[in-house]
């Protein structure tokens, strides 16, 4: 299914974009990886269609590629949200545009953003240029604790979003799966179990299957979920929701969690780290939201990091449809809490993993995105600076190999009213 | 027994609510002849605050953005006795038995300020308990004031000063209405009472709404104003109410304290301070005739996504915009936001506040005034790192009316200011200490320098650094 979108993808890149169909030298910069080593100073990111074919010092060019001279800018992956709403909301409040969540369906786990994620949408392309290329897409939830099928999608200007449909499940057993289910913790867990075992139910017998909790569809919606072949995001906050979350392994041996927000993962990372679970983890939530979260801190990220656990940045309900672009202010705040007395928080490098090759391996796509390794799919932004600084733009974004417009209707508006006053005729004859 | 009898008359509704005057208020009420029938004469719910204990100190070798747009390289700022003394460069003359504080690569700012907060009006925990911000029964309401809903022990005062250097803030309430009532400004220091934080000599300011948010709120329940022509026409007989008040106020003519009414009366009289909520700019221009109408004067729009359209308009007007970096796309009337705003505004001669709205942004005002500051110099728009700073210090301490006192560190003003680990426009700059009156409230150093709410007290992560 995956690799059939990207094939897809390619061959639209292909028909509106002939200039990747060729190789793509991007030299001089000072260049990242992505994977968390350190930036390699006139370093060279070589591309081929829409791969990557190697990167680091002492590349050699072919002599009939194109050249980009980045000397003076930094070169790095695109950046990838690990957790977000992109291309499913347009005005968020505008229910009509807004495709999260759906409050009067019957469905629940069958839902699948695939077919809502618009890749038009206007926070598409202002988050494009600001160098985010993939992001995790999640839908959210409103009557059931499950929310549907997520999925991996690139931020680029053609029709198909979808790098990978169905790459996970989405749940919430937080505060928020204690008000889906009815009302409190007891609910919630009851619901996923309950929810769980009827999908067995209906494995074995599929045309026998009758049941008052769950359809058909949302059951066999969460046979891959059961089975392990399908990730489950979890959304939990609280140290005692992430630790009843672990234990559901007890029962549910083949689940693939990852935790999401997690806003005091830090008082139980060694448990997080021993059970193995990565976590999309909320980086700069620092106050108690909720009785969930008192104890949370910006710390947490650089503390569970420390303990062991693979974390990256997610931005679950935090303008997770609109802002995707907060990712490297966000983790340019982590570094800064290296300076702050008794804080933890990431290395430059660890940081600017965390919103590029972080969230790729916790979703299993490590080997095909995030960092600018030979072989991965060739996502690649030129920075005037320091990615994570705030003063620093974009100046090209490259996503599966194909040169990415920065236009959007921001700057349109921009450059319409950079005098305000209208002219011989009307503003709305200016474009 | 004469003052007794005038104080009754200009108090009117006070003394029958409950309320004594002191000696002190009892000698300004003196001082506000001729009588005025339904202007109170006493302080309501005055300010306690006092500054904490200070010492002399110095910061030196430092780079000083002082907050009118100017910037010194390794200067000194000298504060004693609450108070700024001298700011300069390296020749300043310090005084014998100052503290001194080597700021040798680090730089100093006025004391941040946000013109638009809702702490403790909307505190976490956010539970519906703590939801105070918006009295949502009837779309007039200037009688409520901001400051009897403000939980002093929200813990989100402390971060807004420990991340974001904020010393002080307009806590405002919500949008749901037209007339959203009065807002406080406090100094950002942990007290018991919401008056031990209040601003001494701030003035009041007056929240409105216009646009989507009134409508809504009351449209869904079938009752004026459900449209934009509906806001216009409540706001409009709502101010030919107020002006009638106020003649007959001015008049000297005997009349009921009507609490809402004296609010309104105090806009008309330039006393009270309007910030307006306000998004598109077709309705900044209607606002903007409307207060010509009824002759008063709109201070700020907040939120201000569309000024960019017409900045010129806003700079001849003289109002402020408290606008948000790069907010944009979460409802219809923020769906023009660019984050070029700012900066469009600048280069018109507009008036630009960065302002939170946000229990988290305003522990980074001045990042966001970063990412302004960038997205304007982007388009080929020069403006310095120290008009940027402006942004969040003298420019919301003009909108609320404290300019003559903090949001700059001209000598003679409150020595409420920062000292930062890095350039404050630096993702990577956090404060060091923050000073409030010259009194040492944060320091980074420093655990017990690191205020902890009587809420979080004894909770998993009390104390921590956050």
């Amino acid at each position: 299914m995956k690799r059939f979108s990207l094939l897809l993808a390619s061959a639209a890149a292909l028909i509106a974009a002939p200039v990747a169909a060729q190789t793509t030298a991007i030299t001089g910069g000072k260049l990242v990886i992505g994977d968390g080593s350190a930036p390699i100073e006139g370093g060279t990111v070589l591309i081929r269609n829409d791969r990557v074919v190697a990167a680091g010092a002492n590349i050699s060019i072919p002599a009939d590629a194109r050249r980009i001279d980045a000397s003076g800018k930094w070169v790095t992956p695109g950046i990838f949200a690990g957790f977000s709403r992109i291309g499913l909301v347009e005005v968020g409040a505008v229910s009509q545009t807004n495709d999260m969540n759906a409050s009067r369906s019957p469905f629940s786990a069958a839902l699948d953003v695939q077919y809502a994620i618009n890749p038009f949408a206007s926070a598409v392309a202002v988050n494009r240029a600001a160098g985010v290329t993939r992001a995790v897409v999640s839908p959210s939830t409103s009557d059931s604790i499950f929310g549907g099928f997520g999925a991996i999608a690139d931020l680029g200007q053609d029709e198909y979003p979808i790098t990978r449909a169905r790459a996970f499940q989405f749940v919430e057993l937080g505060e928020t799966g204690h008000r889906r289910a009815g009302g409190s913790r007891s609910a919630s867990h009851i619901h996923f179990r309950a929810l769980l075992e009827e999908a067995r139910t209906y494995a074995r017998n599929p045309s026998a299957f009758d049941s008052d909790l769950l359809k058909a569809s949302d059951a066999k919606a969460l046979l891959p979920v059961i089975n392990g072949s399908t990730k489950l995001l979890i959304h939990v906050e609280s140290a005692n929701d992430i630790l009843k979350v672990l234990g559901l392994r007890k029962d549910f041996p083949a689940l693939k969690m990852v935790l999401v927000g997690a806003n005091e993962g830090w008082r139980v990372a060694d448990h997080i780290a021993a059970a193995g679970v990565p976590v999309l983890a909320s980086a700069l939530a620092d106050l108690p939201y909720g009785f969930e979260d008192l104890a949370s801190t910006q710390s947490n990220i650089g503390r569970m990091k420390d303990a062991g656990v693979k974390v990256a940045i997610g931005m679950i309900n935090d303008r997770d449809a609109h802002q995707l672009r907060y990712s490297v202010q966000y983790a340019g705040n982590l570094v800064a809490l290296n300076k702050v007395p008794r804080a933890t928080g990431l290395s430059w490098d660890e940081a600017f993993a965390a919103i590029s090759s972080g969230p790729a391996e916790i979703m299993d796509m490590g080997g095909q995105l995030g960092s600018l390794k030979a072989g991965r799919q060739a996502d690649v932004v030129i920075w005037t600076g320091d990615p994570l600084e705030l003063s620093t733009q974009v100046e090209k974004v490259i996503i599966d190999g194909v040169d990415q417009s920065l236009s959007n209707r921001q700057m349109r508006l921009r450059d319409r009213y950079a005098n305000p006053a209208p002219g011989a005729l009307p503003k709305a004859y200016d474009r | 027994m004469k003052y007794r009898a005038l104080l009754a008359l200009a108090a009117g509704g006070s003394l029958l609510a409950g309320c004594t005057a002191s000696a002190a208020d009892t000698n300004s009420a003196s001082a506000t002849a001729p009588i005025q029938s339904s202007k109170p004469a006493r302080t309501a719910f005055p300010s306690t605050y006092r500054a904490y204990p200070s010492v002399p100190t110095a910061i030196t070798g430092v780079t000083i953005y002082d907050g009118e747009g100017g910037r010194i390289d390794r200067g000194t700022v000298f504060m004693a006795g609450g108070k700024i003394s001298s700011i300069g460069g390296p020749e300043t003359a310090i005084p014998a038995d100052t503290t001194i504080i080597d700021g040798t690569g680090k730089f100093v700012t006025p004391g941040i300020i946000d013109v638009h907060s809702h702490l403790g009006d909307y505190p976490t925990p956010s539970v519906a308990a703590h939801d105070d911000g918006n009295e949502a029964t009837s779309p007039v309401t200037p009688e409520v004031w901001a400051e009897h809903s403000v939980w002093p022990q929200d813990p989100g005062f402390s971060r807004a000063m420990a991340n974001g250097g904020i010393t002080a803030l307009q806590i405002l309430p919500g949008s749901a209405n037209l007339f959203g009532g009065r807002s406080v400004t406090l100094k950002n220091v942990p007290s018991r009472t919401v008056q031990g934080m209040k601003f001494p000599g701030a003035p009041y300011g007056m929240k409105m709404a216009c646009g989507e948010n009134p409508k809504r709120v009351y449209g869904s329940r079938n009752r004026m104003p459900s449209t934009r022509m509906g806001n216009l026409a409540l706001n409009r007989q709502t101010w030919i109410d107020a002006q009638d008040y106020r003649d007959k106020r001015k008049a000297g003519k005997s009349q009921k304290r009507d609490l809402g009414k004296e609010t309104l009366a105090g806009v008309l009289d330039g006393d009270i301070l309007v910030h307006n909520h306000c998004y598109r700019a077709d309705e900044l221009a209607q606002i903007i005739d409307m207060s010509k109408e009824f002759g008063y004067k709109v201070t700020a729009f907040h939120h201000a996504v569309e000024s960019y359209k017409i900045a010129d308009m806003l700079a001849e007007e003289g109002i402020c915009s408290a606008v948000w970096a790069d907010w944009w796309g979460f409802k219809m009337e923020a769906y023009d936001a660019i984050p070029e705003n700012a900066a469009l505004l600048q280069k018109a001669g507009a008036c630009v506040i960065i302002h939170s709205d946000d229990e988290n942004q305003i522990q980074r005002l001045n990042q966001e005034a970063a990412k302004a500051l960038a997205d304007g110099r982007a388009m080929g728009i020069e403006i310095s790192d120290a008009q940027a700073i402006r942004w969040i210090t003298l420019n919301p301490a003009k909108a609320m009316g404290i300019d003559a006192m903090t949001g700059s560190l001209n000598p003679g003003k409150m020595a409420d200011l920062v000292l930062w680990n890095d350039n404050p426009l630096s993702v990577y700059a956090r404060p060091e200490k923050v000073w409030i009156d010259g009194a040492l409230m944060f320091d980074s150093a420093d655990p017990n320098r690191r205020p902890v709410s009587d809420f979080e007290l004894g909770q998993p992560g009390e104390g921590d650094v956050k």
